[in-house]
């Protein structure tokens, strides 16, 4: 079929920030495919500079909304490694707790919310209201509200966190509201795998499309590495300085985009949820194995869209391990300590942690009044950017005799599958040129 | 007939959003109040047929500035949502230096920028120095609350109340010892409150997220800078994190200002 079209989605929907998709068609060959990105860049690394080492963590936080508190406890390990601040075991604990969170709140807006909606055929979760889907959606809300509440208890707040300071917490949770939390942990299991089941019924709407691509995240011998850990890739293995992290990610900018690209390997490699997956599934906890299994994902797998399912996979684990978590902050008494004292002094520092949406890194350096000298962030969803235009470019010709609509719908399923975060991604830190 | 709601997003980091779709079941009671004819953060449908456009983040750009004024010609009512929309919040820090001076910084001398709308940025702007504003929702990130109790006023025929006094009178409510106290340097005594001073609540200094009064009780003021030993220097560049234009080129309390409600 040889068929002439123009698809211009301009501010895709359902997504954190603001990207184009182009897509144009002459006589069924492809003039023109671009996943444009044109959120208005925020230059955060003019902020930084000058800005005393115990801001850093309030002004980053603000890079994004959505995974605030993973910039914050970035950028607290950044400036506590420059510092050379060790933080006690009941802050290492109470930070995992957040980060767990955090990815909560981040995966189940994106299953729910964002995702979603397109397995049922609506634009929004609100057509959803008084159909056979209510109460579907309810849990979700219900589950969504269990993630804020606990990052509001551990953190004092979901979106930019209060009690995360430089060398500990600001204020502590009870043991009595830990216990409550941990009550409430366990009895939504349930409630998760009910969910589970019901993207289970929907999941054949996910497109089945592979592209064989570089898996990036962090790993460890201890746990599924979230709050801690070394790099590592699905091509190359482990690499274990972290400080070195920019021989891993190599960042270039593109004209269609005020976000960053990168690659490593390959042209392109992918960064999240999935990508956790495929590296380090054997450390996940039993009942997100067992979700992994129901939908049948295993390592590697190379469908993007699986993303979204990797994303309930994880929400899964990270209940389980914060139940564990808790337990042990029982079993140990919880103290109200004071944040670890900072002494001043010049330093480089470098912070790396899983954030939802992938591996995320702060770097800064200090001189000897502890003001901010040179900073540099890597964002997990500019690590997305060049592997969302190159799946494009090998799904479009698949799709491309499919009605218009169809696979302008595609299209945009492919980009929510990365769940980016396009504000964070144009935070500009340190955008160096050589 | 309910009032047609539309959220619009610039450049921000998308947080005061996300408070609103954390309101969680509460949303479901929001749209029984209001129509919401577009969010596209959460949702595909859209509509230009609004009578209410709120805004949130800041203007960069002149495609931004012409977007914000097409969304202004078309809603009888505008509200500028959280800090970036309301005074520039954190955005407004980057114009302590030249708009020249910070792209060479960020984008080197990359050609690739150049003559690209994309990429051309002008001093940050706050939404009323680009339209009129109507009604202001402070802080980063808004109040739930707050922003619960303005739609509410709203549809209700009523115009919103925003305090006019400081951090401090929502802080001594909540049975705090006060930061100053405990050796650490707060914005509480000058910054507008409607937050119940959640952050001095959890143990961290107030970040003046919600804007510099207009009048602050100066006296008061230069009183706890003196009590403490700390400087009037030292306050306003802690200010500067979200209230870069909230003090005036001369070096004078009574020339602090940031607030547009009163």
């Amino acid at each position: 079929m040889s068929n002439t079209f123009a698809i211009n989605v301009e501010h895709v929907t359902r997504i954190e920030g603001h990207g184009n998709i182009v897509l144009d068609v002459k006589k069924g060959k492809i003039e023109k495919l671009q996943w444009q990105i044109s959120e208005a860049p925020r230059f955060f690394e003019a902020m930084l500079q000058g800005r005393n080492y115990d801001e850093l963590r309030s002004i980053t936080s603000r890079i994004c909304g959505i995974c605030s508190i993973g910039h914050s406890l970035a950028s607290l390990k950044a400036t506590e490694d420059a510092l050379g601040i060790k933080i006690t075991e009941q802050t290492q604990k109470l930070r995992r707790l957040a980060i767990n969170a955090e990815n909560m709140q981040s995966h189940i807006l994106h299953v729910g919310y964002l995702a979603a909606p397109d397995l049922f055929g609506v634009g929004s979760v609100f057509p959803l209201v008084g159909t056979k889907n209510t109460d579907a959606l309810l849990k979700i809300v219900k589950l969504h509200r269990l993630s804020n509440e606990m990052s509001d208890l551990v953190c004092g707040r979901t979106v930019h966190p209060i009690r995360l300071v430089v060398g500990g917490f600001s204020a502590i949770p009870t043991e009595r509201q830990l216990r409550n939390l941990r009550d409430r942990l366990e009895e939504e299991i349930k409630t998760t795998k009910e969910v589970a089941d019901v993207v289970k019924s929907v999941a054949g709407n996910l497109p089945d499309f592979t592209r064989e691509t570089e898996y990036i995240g962090l790993t460890s011998d201890k746990e599924y590495a979230l709050y801690d850990g070394i790099i590592a890739s699905t091509d190359t293995g482990k690499h274990l300085d972290y400080r070195d992290y920019k021989s891993i990610i190599e960042e270039y900018i593109v004209p269609q985009s005020t976000a960053k690209y990168a690659k490593h390997a390959r042209e392109s490699y992918m960064v999240g949820a999935l990508a956790r997956f495929n590296l380090n599934s054997k450390q996940l906890h039993p009942i997100a194995k067992e979700v992994a299994n129901m939908f049948g994902l295993k390592p590697i797998n190379y469908n993007p869209f699986m993303n979204t399912v990797a994303q309930l996979v994880e929400f899964v684990h990270n209940i389980e391990d914060s139940i564990i978590l808790i337990d042990q902050l029982l079993d140990d008494g919880v103290d109200d300590e004071k944040p670890v004292k900072a002494e001043v002094k010049a330093g480089r520092g470098v912070g790396i942690i899983e954030a939802p949406r992938g591996i995320l890194v702060h770097d800064y350096t200090l001189n000897d009044d502890g003001i901010c000298e040179k900073a540099n962030c890597i964002i997990p969803t500019n690590q997305n950017h060049a592997n969302i235009q190159k799946d494009m470019e090998e799904f479009v010709p698949q799709i491309i005799d499919k009605p218009e609509k169809e696979i302008e719908l595609n299209l945009e399923m492919l980009v929510r599958a990365y769940d980016p975060c396009i504000s964070c991604s144009t935070h500009y830190l340190d955008v160096k040129f050589a | 007939m309910k009032l047609r709601v539309a959220f619009f997003d610039f450049a921000s980091c998308e947080g005061c959003q996300l408070q609103i779709a954390n309101l969680e079941e509460e949303i479901l009671d929001l749209i029984e109040i209001v129509e919401v004819v577009s969010f596209r953060e959460i949702m595909k449908e859209h509509s230009d047929e609004y009578d209410i456009a709120i805004i949130e983040g800041s203007i960069m750009r002149p495609m931004d500035e012409k977007r914000l004024r097409d969304i202004r010609s078309r809603a009888k009512t505008l509200i500028a949502l959280g800090a970036c929309a309301t005074t520039g919040g954190i955005n407004k820090m980057r114009n302590q230096r030249s708009v020249e001076d910070v792209k060479e910084e960020v984008y080197g001398s990359d050609k690739i920028t150049k003559d690209n709308e994309f990429f051309n940025v002008f001093q940050t702007k706050a939404v009323d120095e680009v339209v009129p504003v109507d009604y202001y929702i402070h802080g980063c990130p808004i109040s739930r609350d707050e922003f619960k109790r303005v739609i509410t006023a709203l549809a209700l025929g009523k115009k919103p109340v925003i305090p006019t006094y400081p951090v401090c009178v929502e802080c001594k409510k909540n049975e705090n010892v006060c930061l100053f106290e405990l050796g650490k340097f707060c914005l509480g005594p000058i910054t507008r409150a409607g937050c119940n001073a959640i952050c001095p609540t959890n143990g961290s200094v107030c970040e003046g997220c919600r804007g510099i009064l207009k009048k602050p009780q100066v006296e008061c003021v230069m009183d706890i800078l003196e009590r403490y030993n700390l400087t009037y220097e030292e306050m306003k560049r802690r200010s500067t994190m979200f209230n870069m234009s909230a003090f005036s080129a001369k070096d004078e309390m009574t020339m602090v200002g940031g607030s547009k409600d009163e």
